[in-house]
């Protein structure tokens, strides 16, 4: 059952790649927070009873519900356009998505290691990559951020292969989502909406040598 | 005695936030610098002492410390300089000091810790505060810098994070649970090294967007560009040494165990690439606030080298950032008066400084020769200690590029320097200028002099604070 959980998780990350709309982005990401939930709840069989509740009300009402609504708040508040505007075609996005995940589902299969459960780690992996594929392909800075939000997401996945031993790391990881979503979000966008009205990437590039 | 400054500490800078007295926030400052101070000498006479379980006053931990209280208190009294220059409100000078007192309270705690993920929690911390003074000033550009140090800072946490996690991975099979540096130590033997290798490749990315290396030195140029100047100081110096903190820490781990040469390969490769890339854009830089942030990166090459080469290195890259600690601050702290005159950081707008601040051009002048380690300077002590060990190390292509390297950032760094001291500017308004006190530039003369007392006659007890510091690595 985790693993068909896990599956469809990827399986968002091939549809994210090709997604045209920011709306979309968002539905995506509130459906990986319910998966999530789902992993946590058959994964985690171990740890106590309180731990557990509190990782399973991060997946649920902060992946799944207040970060996609601070997410489409800021697109009406900015007037963003809703549209993703990727650099590359979709079609190119998708075959290297997959090939993400063909390359790490070969590179786990070459590690022998007999207490590392390879759907988690296949899964984190690619949705890490993903993030960071999203993040260098899109132009605007909410997709930079919405693909933040999907390492984030991939390396809950990870911690959660270890969660059974280590709890405090799992909290660690909870913690670390929190704290960089709530600020990056939060105190952030709202200041990039209020000084600049465009929330373009191109206008944040000032800086250079 | 950690038990008491964290809190304490953090009741001083939420204090600092919520009293907008100016005499009250004052006071406060002045009480926080006697507070760290206390905090580092008592950690000085407790060495070795483990406290909260988590932290541990080690030779490397109170040798930074030190380091960090002695910069923090001058770039504390140069952030009074700058709020009372610069006529700010008084909502941006108690967010500013209480940023400037979380900073200097999480770095030094960051040193102490002993567990790899409670450095984390605190390098976090560092960001958060570091966020704050870069958007000091609430336009554009400040805006443009935050937000891309806040991002790369972000993704390299989350790296960390991923070592980390890559790290459990690793201790899976031993049964071993405590993610203590100490205990790292003890057990390398049943580490995986498969694990293992991953996990120095994330800590390691993770922690140069701190250390100011290539890959992520990026964030840290336009932070300290962007941040008033005493905050950026503390950028250069204490905070790149959070970074190398973290890496030594792990690096002492990965020392004992048979991924070591490649473990050197990573670091030297992300090492001479930093110095390629600090040379590439210091010879043709124009902005100055932004030559002395590459001049840093530049310098963490150089210690990394040293670090890899092993070693006289190993002692060498220690002394190497600590002295550069000392000498980048006083740069920072000087370049916040520079500006006070031209109202630029352009190198074509400023220029004749000599003629408009005597004492200051001495310290610019100074500081050019010590950051680029010409004799009298300390950090020519280190660095040719680095480069000692390698040619010990038979890293001799390396030692030549370097040194070719470094002759051009001299030229760089001198073209410009000269043009600031030397030649007049084009335009400029004399009847405008302040009339700047020479007292004001006491502190940097007092860093830079102390900077080459430690480098030539080093006390005793500096020396074995270092030594202690290298035996963390396996001789």
């Amino acid at each position: 059952m985790t693993d068909i959980l896990l599956i469809m998780f990827a399986i968002t990350l091939l549809y994210m790649s090709i997604a045209n709309r920011l709306l979309t982005y968002i539905r995506l990401l509130v459906l990986q927070g319910f998966l999530l939930f789902g992993v946590t709840f058959l994964a985690l069989n171990q740890i106590n009873v309180a731990n557990l509740v509190l990782i399973l009300l991060e997946t649920v009402i902060f992946k799944a519900l207040i970060v996609p609504i601070f997410l489409n708040h800021v697109i009406k508040k900015n007037n963003i356009t809703r549209v993703a505007e990727p650099f590359v075609p979709n079609f190119i996005s998708l075959i290297i998505t997959t090939l993400i995940l063909v390359i790490t589902i070969v590179l786990s299969n070459s590690i022998k290691d007999t207490n590392l459960d390879k759907t988690f780690f296949v899964v984190a992996l690619s949705t890490l990559f993903t993030g960071l594929y999203i993040i260098t392909t899109r132009r605007k800075i909410i997709t930079h951020v919405m693909g933040y939000l999907v390492i984030e997401n991939g390396v809950f996945i990870l911690s959660l292969a270890v969660g059974n031993e280590m709890p405090m790391l799992v909290n660690l990881g909870i913690m670390l989502d929190i704290f960089a979503s709530v600020f990056i979000l939060g105190i952030f966008f709202n200041k990039i909406g209020d000084v600049l009205q465009d929330p373009d990437v191109n206008q944040l590039r000032n800086l250079k040598d | 005695m950690i038990s008491i400054f964290l809190p304490g500490a953090i009741l001083i800078s939420a204090l600092l936030y919520f009293n907008r007295n100016k005499i009250v926030n004052y006071s406060l400052v002045i009480f926080y610098a006697l507070f760290l101070a206390t905090f580092a000498i008592y950690q000085a006479f407790h060495q070795n002492s483990t406290e909260l379980g988590f932290f541990k006053s080690d030779a490397l931990g109170v040798l930074l410390l030190l380091t960090l209280a002695i910069v923090a208190i001058f770039a504390l009294f140069h952030g009074y300089r700058y709020i009372a220059t610069h006529d700010e409100s008084r909502k941006s000078r108690s967010l500013f000091f209480s940023a400037m007192t979380m900073l200097i309270t999480a770095t030094g705690v960051a040193y102490l810790s002993n567990h790899i993920a409670v450095t984390w929690i605190f390098v976090e911390i560092t960001t958060l505060s570091a966020s704050v003074l870069i958007y000091h000033h609430r336009n554009t550009q400040a805006l443009e810098g935050v937000w891309k140090y806040v991002f790369i800072c972000a993704i390299s946490i989350t790296f960390v994070f991923i070592g980390i996690l890559f790290l459990s991975l690793s201790l899976k099979q031993t049964g071993v649970e405590d993610l203590s540096f100490d205990s790292l130590r003890d057990n390398y033997a049943q580490l995986n090294p498969f694990w293992l290798r991953l996990a120095f490749l994330f800590i390691f990315t993770g922690f140069t967007a701190k250390l100011g290396l290539v890959p992520m030195y990026t964030a840290g140029i336009d932070a300290k560009d962007k941040a008033p100047a005493p905050a950026g100081a503390l950028f250069s110096s204490v905070l790149m040494n959070l970074g190398f903190v973290g890496i030594y820490r792990f690096y002492a781990i990965v020392a004992r165990t048979e991924i070591l040469p490649w473990a050197n390969t990573i670091i030297l490769i992300a090492a001479f690439l930093s110095v390629f890339v600090a040379t590439v854009y210091m010879t043709r830089i124009k902005n100055i606030k932004r030559m002395f942030a590459y001049s840093g990166i530049e310098h963490m090459g150089l210690v990394m080298l040293g670090l890899a080469a092993g070693g006289i290195g190993v002692y060498a890259a220690i002394l190497h950032i600590v002295l550069h600690a000392f000498v980048k601050p006083s740069l920072f702290f000087q370049f916040n008066q520079v500006y006070r005159v031209y109202h630029s950081k352009s190198i074509y707008d400023v220029g004749n400084y000599f003629k408009y601040n005597r004492a200051g051009a001495i310290v610019l002048l100074l500081g050019f020769i010590s950051s680029t380690a010409m004799p009298p300077s300390g950090l020519f002590v280190s660095e040719f200690l680095i480069f000692q060990s390698l040619f010990v190390s038979h890293h001799l292509i390396i030692l030549f590029a370097v040194l070719i390297l470094l002759t051009m950032i001299i030229w760089g760094f001198g073209s410009n320097m000269f043009k600031l001291l030397f030649t007049p500017p084009m335009i400029i308004n004399e009847a405008k200028i302040p009339k700047i006190s020479p007292w004001e530039s006491l502190s940097q003369y007092l860093l830079l002099a102390f900077a080459v007392y430690l480098a030539y006659n080093p006390p005793m007890y500096f020396v074995n604070l270092i030594q202690d510091a290298v035996k963390l690595l396996p001789q």
